[in-house]
């Protein structure tokens, strides 16, 4: 039930964004600052998406996640598909789950 | 103006963001179905609200045992910036009633919008409704099939993988953002800053909420520091 009323939100939240410019578009004039501040949203909220949160990836083992982060991260310097940065750092902490 | 021409040309366009889709799509319905959604909640979030970002967000908040209203806040942020994509993708369209660009809207994704709006320079061409919704619907198709995929194989996943999924989540907001941070380091900068204020405002406030205050104010500073180009 709740995860409906999540999403049928979602919809909300997610459409009525993308629809207004049809109606609205000739009224619309953005200052300067709220574009960019549009744009840097996305890259914000990634950012307070991963941390902390990726710390407690196992419980009271933050050093798990901190591992399969740090793969992922470096990863991202090669230009990977996105998919492949997944599974390296899905194997990276089975591996270290068993290790450590 | 040639309909069927106009559709089938779109959907050529369109395919390449299709097989950037798929794979993950699957992902997105793998790790849906692992935080404990049904196969047809994962399908119809895929269906509804298709736009990848927000989806993955939507699981980890769950995860993080965030209410409805935190997630759909934080979902309404980080979609706001549609409202700009929206806006270009209009200005290009060269026909079509209110009716029809209300319903082709829907497809708009950071993806459809840099193809619809790039396109023109290279190709010449116009962008006609029919090409638009060939377009949007070869790239919807992709996401909401992926998903299905993603559904289905979670089930064919040995329990030793399905353990590691959750750090798929991370793995795949880290994948979004790394690349874009190694480019630029305002970008980065934004970014580590939403980091430590999620983490300050983590001390004293639900998760949910502090996410998305983290992200408006993480992204208000990137406003002031940004330049001409994002």
């Amino acid at each position: 039930m709740k995860i409906m009323l999540i999403i049928v939100g979602m919809t909300a939240a997610t459409y009525v964004p993308r629809m207004l410019p049809v109606f609205f578009m000739d009224r619309f004039s953005f200052p300067g600052w709220f574009k960019k501040w549009l744009q840097s949203i996305p890259y914000a909220a990634l950012g307070a998406l991963i941390f902390p949160g990726i710390l407690w990836v196992e419980k009271d083992k933050p050093l798990i996640g901190i591992i399969g982060g740090l793969v992922a991260a470096v990863l991202t310097i090669f230009d990977l598909h996105i998919v492949i940065i997944m599974a390296a750092a899905i194997i990276a902490t089975i591996v270290s789950q068993n290790l450590l | 103006m040639n309909p069927p021409k106009d559709f089938l040309s779109g959907i050529k366009a369109g395919s390449p963001i299709a097989i950037g889709y798929v794979p993950i799509a699957i992902a997105f319905g793998a790790l849906a179905i692992e935080t404990g959604l049904s196969v047809s909640e994962a399908v119809l979030m895929s269906v509804f609200v298709f736009a990848g970002a927000s989806q993955f967000m939507a699981v980890s908040m769950i995860l993080a045992g965030a209410s409805a209203l935190q997630i759909i806040t934080a979902t309404f942020f980080i979609n706001l910036r549609h409202l700009i994509m929206s806006m270009a993708v209009n200005a290009e369209l060269a026909e079509g009633s209110k009716a029809w660009k209300t319903a082709l809207s829907f497809g708009i994704t950071d993806e459809t919008f840099a193809l619809l709006t790039l396109r023109e320079k290279v190709d010449q061409k116009q962008t006609t409704r029919f090409f638009t919704a060939g377009l949007m619907i070869v790239a919807y198709s992709g996401w909401v099939l992926g998903t299905t995929a993603g559904c289905v194989s979670v089930r064919v996943i040995p329990a030793a993988i399905s353990a590691g999924m959750l750090i798929g989540l991370y793995a795949m907001f880290i994948g979004l953002l790394g690349p874009q941070m190694w480019k630029s380091i305002k970008i980065s900068i934004i970014a580590v800053v939403s980091m430590l204020l999620n983490a300050i405002f983590q001390s004293f406030l639900e998760p949910g909420w502090a996410i998305v205050l983290a992200t408006i104010m993480g992204a208000l500073i990137g406003a002031l520091l940004m330049g001409e180009q994002a």
